[in-house]
């Protein structure tokens, strides 16, 4: 097996647009044939992020280097060893889709017969063989995003930067895309991944980045993230509100923390540390005490939740986010 | 700091790029890029219709309209002395074209994408830009003919008709390159519009394109002389026409060369820092 290399590096990476510090001294590496999700909220630096790596934008201070090559300094050169496919699907709306991946492998200095080898290659793998004679302003919002990670692919690329790539896509075509992406790294490709989506990255990414206010505030695998802001929760339903504060008292003794009540959906989320034989004296307790449970579980902390215990703030805002938010004071 | 590596690894086999000089691939990505705007001409057929049919327009206009109550002189028939003005104005027209459809590839992602590649810093502005000359050469064919059918009759030879085609490319060309500048300043469509419509709608009307620069009163007179729609106006109507042209097709020129000077540069920095965030 091959020695790991840093495929993506960068360090102290500063970005200012006008007085707003996009990037204030980012830190990253990517080994090689891994996904390294960058999660953050929209305006926390991750598309300056993926400027600044794919060349397109220079950046005020700190370096960074891909696939072995400086950005700034050895960005032509760069420019022949990535593919980018960005949040809009920059695709050409009135080229049929084989026009599409012909025109940006020619750009990518393919011989003509390369250039056309490559594009039926990637329409077949991307199912869009027949679609792959239409005009792309004919396509769904799916086929696309599909087409837009296919002409990222041209060149097979060592280094692959997806930009937000199931942003607006429907539940069934992000799953697709999905088993796509992971296909992808299976073939030793690298690969740097934005999210707002906390599954996402979850779902795919092998180390995930948060990213808040231009800078990297926490670092690790999914689980590493995740055991980083304490251990287990029990969640608990019960049958009728008046067995609620019942079960409020059989399930304190467990409970390592502040537990949170919900008297509406009349539910209790505890924080636990769990261990052998935990859940049967819970539910011992919860029998003794003659409470009937609809519902019982316990799980591990979601990304939210990571996220919401880093920043102090939610992912997303909306009224669920901002009612996590007060309850996490 | 643990040391980076200089080398790259290639445990993935790319397809191979073809090794070619710098001026190969300049070229070569400029045909790329002309092919693709020309592809969108074939799919957007109304796009070439409407080059032409504000031309049209204005040829029906001036000609059966405004020509009773003009009288430009010298014994010239107002629709001998209009087209000169209908082509020059209608390639004046083209800067807000190239500006728009630039915006848009911009506010799509594509610019982002084409910046992305290994293609030629200029390849995209400049394709795109001799393509919409290509389709301007053809608005001014179509005017040609339709101005024909009303009373149109040049007098040029081979040499003033040739001369009369470069002189106009060359404007499109430099319009085309102000338009191209002017989308990545204010980078909306909106905004493009505007801009260049308010300062084309003077420069084409203060200018001789239509009436004679000396029917106007004195002070205007000072801007009309000046300015470049005129000055390109009266070279392409004394070409055409096998009038003496004078100094106005040097300056003519000199105007064109000036607004290429300034937008080509601005227009390719420009483009290189342009993102569509």
């Amino acid at each position: 097996m091959a020695i790991s290399q840093t495929m993506v590096r960068a360090e102290g990476l500063v970005k200012r647009f006008g007085k707003v510090e996009a990037l204030s001294g980012l830190n990253i590496a990517v080994e090689q044939g891994t996904i390294l999700g960058i999660l953050g909220p929209n305006g926390a630096g991750k598309s300056t992020l993926v400027n600044i790596l794919t060349t397109l934008m220079r950046p005020d201070g700190g370096r960074a280097e891909v696939a072995g090559l400086d950005v700034v300094r050895e960005a032509d050169k760069l420019r022949a060893r990535i593919g980018l496919s960005g949040q809009y699907a920059a695709v050409d709306e009135y080229l049929t889709g084989r026009e599409n991946l012909e025109m940006f492998g020619r750009l990518y200095h393919l011989s003509g017969r390369v250039a056309r080898q490559q594009a039926d290659a990637l329409l077949e793998r991307f199912d869009l063989v027949d679609a792959g004679k239409r005009p792309v302003r004919t396509y769904s919002g799916g086929m696309r995003r599909r087409l837009d990670l296919a002409a990222s692919l041209i060149i097979e690329p060592p280094v692959l930067f997806l930009d937000e790539p199931t942003t607006g896509l429907d539940p069934r075509s992000r799953m697709a895309m999905w088993a796509m992406i992971r296909e992808l790294v299976t073939g030793g490709t690298t690969l740097l991944l934005t999210t707002q989506y906390l599954d996402e990255a979850d779902h795919l990414a092998d180390r995930i980045a948060v990213v808040d206010h231009g800078r990297v505030i926490a670092e690790g695998t999914t689980g590493e993230l995740k055991s980083q802001i304490g251990g287990d929760r029990l969640e608990l339903t019960v049958a009728g509100t008046g067995d609620l504060d019942a079960a409020i008292h059989a399930v304190s003794s467990h409970s390592r923390g502040d537990m949170q009540i919900d008297p509406e959906r009349r539910s209790i989320s505890a924080p636990v540390i769990n261990g052998p034989g935990l859940l049967t004296a819970i539910v011992r307790d919860l029998d003794v005490a003659g409470v009937p449970v609809d519902d019982l579980a316990l799980r591990r902390p979601t990304l939210d939740e990571v996220f919401l215990a880093l920043t102090g703030h939610a992912a997303e805002t909306g009224a669920a986010a901002r009612e996590a938010e007060k309850e996490a004071v | 700091m643990s040391a980076i590596p200089t080398t790259t690894p290639h445990s993935i086999s790319q397809p191979e790029p073809l090794r070619k000089s710098r001026l190969y691939w300049t070229i070569a990505d400029t045909l790329v890029i002309v092919k693709r705007q020309l592809i969108h001409t074939r799919r957007i057929p109304m796009e070439l219709v409407g080059f032409a049919i504000m031309p049209i327009m204005f040829v029906v206009l001036f000609r059966y309209v405004f020509a009773g109550a003009i009288n430009v002189g010298n014994g010239m028939s107002y629709v001998n002395f209009l087209m000169a003005g209908i082509f020059v104005q209608s390639l004046a027209f083209s800067a807000p074209h190239t500006g728009i459809t630039l915006t848009q590839d911009l506010q799509k992602g594509l610019i982002d994408r084409f910046r992305s590649l290994p293609m030629a810093h200029s390849a995209y502005l400049t394709g795109r830009i001799i393509a919409d000359v290509i389709k301007n050469g053809f608005a001014v064919a179509v005017m040609v003919i339709v101005g024909l059918a009303v009373g149109f009759r040049p007098e040029a030879g081979l040499l003033g008709w040739l001369g009369a085609i470069g002189v106009m490319l060359f404007f499109a060309f430099a319009m085309c390159w102000l338009g191209a500048m002017i989308a990545l300043l204010v980078r909306s469509p909106e905004s493009v519009d505007q801009m260049l419509f308010t300062a084309l709608f003077p420069l084409t009307f203060a200018s001789s394109a239509f009436v004679p620069a000396s029917s106007m009163p004195g002070w205007l007179q000072v801007f009309v002389n000046h300015q470049p729609v005129t000055l390109v106006v009266n070279t392409v109507r004394g070409l055409l026409l096998d009038m003496p042209v004078g100094n106005d097709g040097w300056m003519a020129l000199a105007w064109c060369v000036a607004i290429l000077v300034i937008c080509v540069p601005v227009a390719v920095s420009l483009y290189q820092r342009a993102t569509s965030r």
